[in-house]
């Protein structure tokens, strides 16, 4: 589904990012691990067109993501608050996504409905702009909103951090799910290691830029991980 | 500790925003200050000698007016005068004690250029005063008296900035005053001149006002001290929301998403309702042009553009700016750029409309005036609004929504490219007209400027394939500029 290409980022003579070749199958849950600085975030700002790759590419779907805009339509994603719209109403940044996704508002109210637990009566009907909700409960909106429309990618940068243990046990269930239909790509990058190996079939981890782990998940996985990054 | 305080505002002015800023700017800003300086510094001086060449005795006639100077001060700073609260928050865990980190954020107030304005006034006024023969003593304690009511006005301001939509109640009692007093039904400063001139007259009446400033510094001081905790004072308010649905809007597909999202826009934040302000200020542009026979005739086409473009100038100007705080999202979105750019345009279009509308009442200059403003509108939807998006590829200033300052130019988006863009918006119909004029008459001016909005009109789809393509040349600049918030 995504094939990255020779894809190095570089500023000021700084080698950021460093990607020979990296292929990710359709329908897999892929997880990104690494510490600050390790060019996660890069990464997948490349792959949504962000900013521009120093040399290679990636393709998602065959589509080269910096030349064609026809990825937009299968791709969901969150990458921090700046993907939200302040002075929007969590029901109102729904139905925009949704018009942009050619979704009626039935349909997203059925999406809504489906993850009010996930909500946790904090989100809808609330009386409150986004700009005005907590870390938390911002970050439950983006991630629900990259699942309207049912994209066939799903790319989410630190879903678990700011969420209250309940939540992330949810959210767990929710990218699990993605998971299991094989038509859906789920790319998660995460600082936690457990999280990540309990809801990821592969995890690459990142080291300066450098991919120096590539794993399919099994019991010994979260070990070898932490014996990777322990000092 | 003071000298720790002293230390934060000074990197705070230093790295500020505006400081930063290019020399052209700072020379402009800095020229702008020394005018108003000299403007106020030629009242102070100049009010002695006007009022008693019109044979009126100057201290008197300017007491009697005072009661409205100190009411129109107050509704000015209830708008325009931010609370300094100084970066407080990191502070209150430190080992700074809570009456030091008040005094000091009150005491900044009283530096604040809206105290310090008025001292250019009355300190040259009253040394004329002094000059001319009045007692120096007591012309002191009459400065001293002004000086407290401003001070007064400048902790009231503080108090009373947490109550919204206050100033409307101060300008309605300003006008209901001054109404009254010009139909001569009750005369408020038959009341408040004694007053003013007591304490140039009567002995120690000048401490009252001292005396009462003082007694509000002890309030505001407990006020502040007893709220400085983050789920009081410190707190950020909150507007209680509302979800709109605007589905009327819903039969223009795409482009109707944008403007429900616009419109939000638009009425949710106070930096954008700012902008609607100002564009009904432009709305008036035209009297300092149209009945002034000082002005050439060639000029009127100026105000003709001015007057139905305001949203077009102070709006326009700043898109795609005004969607930077969630530029990323946009760009990951199933968005095509036409459309997008389309909705802004239609917006402008709309505004434009709007304003002529509002603007008929030129029509009382004659209708050709009025001919002068639809043509302006013309030529403002079929070449400025263009002009103005395309502009926008080039602003690459994020745009603070909640702030309400810098409505008007924004001093880092003053740039080279957006300067040259600016210049065919009035240049390009300035020239037609001079031409016009030059080859016969107004008529002929006012046809070649429509002409050029028609034909600006008309090839509106080959000029938005170019916008579009310079969005996308510029998008990575304009990712990564957004993403540096001040």
């Amino acid at each position: 589904m995504i094939q990255v290409n020779k894809l190095s980022k570089i500023y000021n003579e700084t080698t950021v990012l460093n990607i020979n070749n990296l292929e990710i199958p359709r329908g897999q849950s892929f997880g990104l691990v690494g510490n600050n600085g390790a060019g996660k975030t890069t990464f997948f700002s490349l792959l949504l067109d962000l900013i521009q790759p120093s040399t290679g590419n990636i393709t998602s779907n065959n589509i080269q993501v910096n030349t064609s805009e026809k990825w937009k339509s299968f791709t969901g994603s969150f990458l921090d608050e700046s993907f939200l719209i302040g002075y929007l109403t969590p029901e109102e940044y729904f139905y925009f996504i949704g018009d942009l996704r050619h979704q009626n508002k039935a349909d997203i109210d059925s999406l809504l409905a489906q993850h009010e637990e996930f909500f946790n009566g904090e989100i809808l009907n609330n009386k409150k702009y986004l700009r005005d909700l907590s870390k938390g409960n911002q970050k439950k909106v983006g991630i629900i909103a990259t699942l309207i429309g049912n994209p066939e990618v799903v790319i989410l940068d630190e879903p678990f951090a700011n969420l209250d243990p309940t939540t992330v046990s949810r959210l767990k269930k929710i990218i699990k799910d993605l998971a299991d239909n094989p038509n859906v790509t789920v790319l998660v990058s995460s600082h936690d290691l457990q999280h990540t190996v309990e809801v990821c079939d592969r995890i690459v981890a990142l080291n300066k830029g450098e991919i120096v782990k590539d794993i399919q998940t099994s019991e010994e996985t979260l070990q070898e991980l932490e014996l990777f990054f322990a000092v | 500790m003071i000298k720790k305080f002293i230390y934060l505002e000074w990197k705070t002015f230093t790295r500020s925003a505006s400081f930063g800023a290019n020399v052209a700017m700072k020379i402009l800003i800095g020229f702008l200050m020394v005018y108003f300086s000299l403007i106020f510094i030629g009242m102070g001086v100049g009010a002695f000698y006007v009022l008693r060449k019109m044979n009126l005795e100057p201290l008197s006639t300017i007491n009697k007016f005072l009661i409205y100077y100190f009411l129109l001060d107050l509704v000015i700073r209830l708008l325009m005068q931010a609370i300094p609260v100084l970066n407080i928050k990191p502070l209150l865990i430190l080992p700074f004690k809570k009456p030091t980190i008040v005094h000091f954020s009150l005491g900044k107030t009283a530096l604040s250029f809206f105290n310090w304005v008025h001292a250019l006034f009355f300190i040259p006024f009253s040394i004329v005063l002094v000059l001319e023969g009045y007692d120096t003593a007591e012309i002191t304690f009459w400065l001293l008296a002004a000086f407290s009511l401003i001070y007064i006005n400048n902790f009231l301001n503080i108090i009373l900035s947490n109550i919204d939509k206050l100033f409307v109640v101060f300008i309605a009692l300003i006008l209901a005053l001054a109404a009254a007093q010009y139909y001569k039904v009750f005369d408020i400063t038959t009341f408040t001149a004694p007053v003013f001139q007591g304490f140039y007259e009567t002995k120690g009446l000048f401490l009252i006002p001292i005396l009462v400033l003082a007694g509000l510094y002890v309030f505001t001081f407990r006020y502040f001290k007893n709220n400085l905790f983050l789920d009081a004072g410190l707190s950020k308010k909150e507007d209680i929301a509302t979800t709109e649905n605007l589905s009327w809007l819903n039969q223009f597909g795409t482009l109707g998403t944008f403007l429900k999202n616009d419109i939000k826009l638009i009425k949710r934040n106070k930096r954008s309702k700012t902008t609607i302000v100002m564009s009904i200020f432009f709305l008036f542009y035209g009297f300092i042009f149209f009945g002034n026979t000082h002005q050439p005739e060639v000029m009127h086409i100026f105000a003709g553009i001015f007057v139905s473009g305001g949203f077009l100038f102070v709006f326009g100007q700043f898109v795609p700016s005004w969607d930077s705080s969630y530029y990323q999202l946009m760009m990951t979105q199933n968005i095509p750029y036409r459309g997008y750019i389309t909705s802004k345009w239609w917006l402008i279009v709309i505004a434009t409309f709007i304003s002529t509308i509002i603007a008929s009442f030129y029509l009382f200059y004659g209708w050709e005036i009025y001919l002068t403003i639809v043509v302006g509108a013309i030529y403002n939807i079929g070449v400025n609004s263009h002009l103005v998006l395309l502009g926008g590829a080039f602003t690459k200033t994020p745009i603070d929504l909640s702030s309400a300052g810098g409505a008007f130019g924004d001093k880092k988006a003053f740039n080279v490219s957006a300067m040259l863009l600016t210049l065919p918006k009035l240049l390009l119909p300035l020239g037609l007209y001079a031409i016009g004029l030059y080859l016969g008459n107004k008529t002929i001016g006012l046809a070649l400027v429509a002409g050029a909005g028609i034909l600006g009109f008309i090839f509106k789809d080959k000029v938005f394939s170019l916008i579009e393509k310079r969005y996308k040349i510029e998008k990575y600049n304009t990712i990564s500029a957004y993403k540096q918030k001040n």
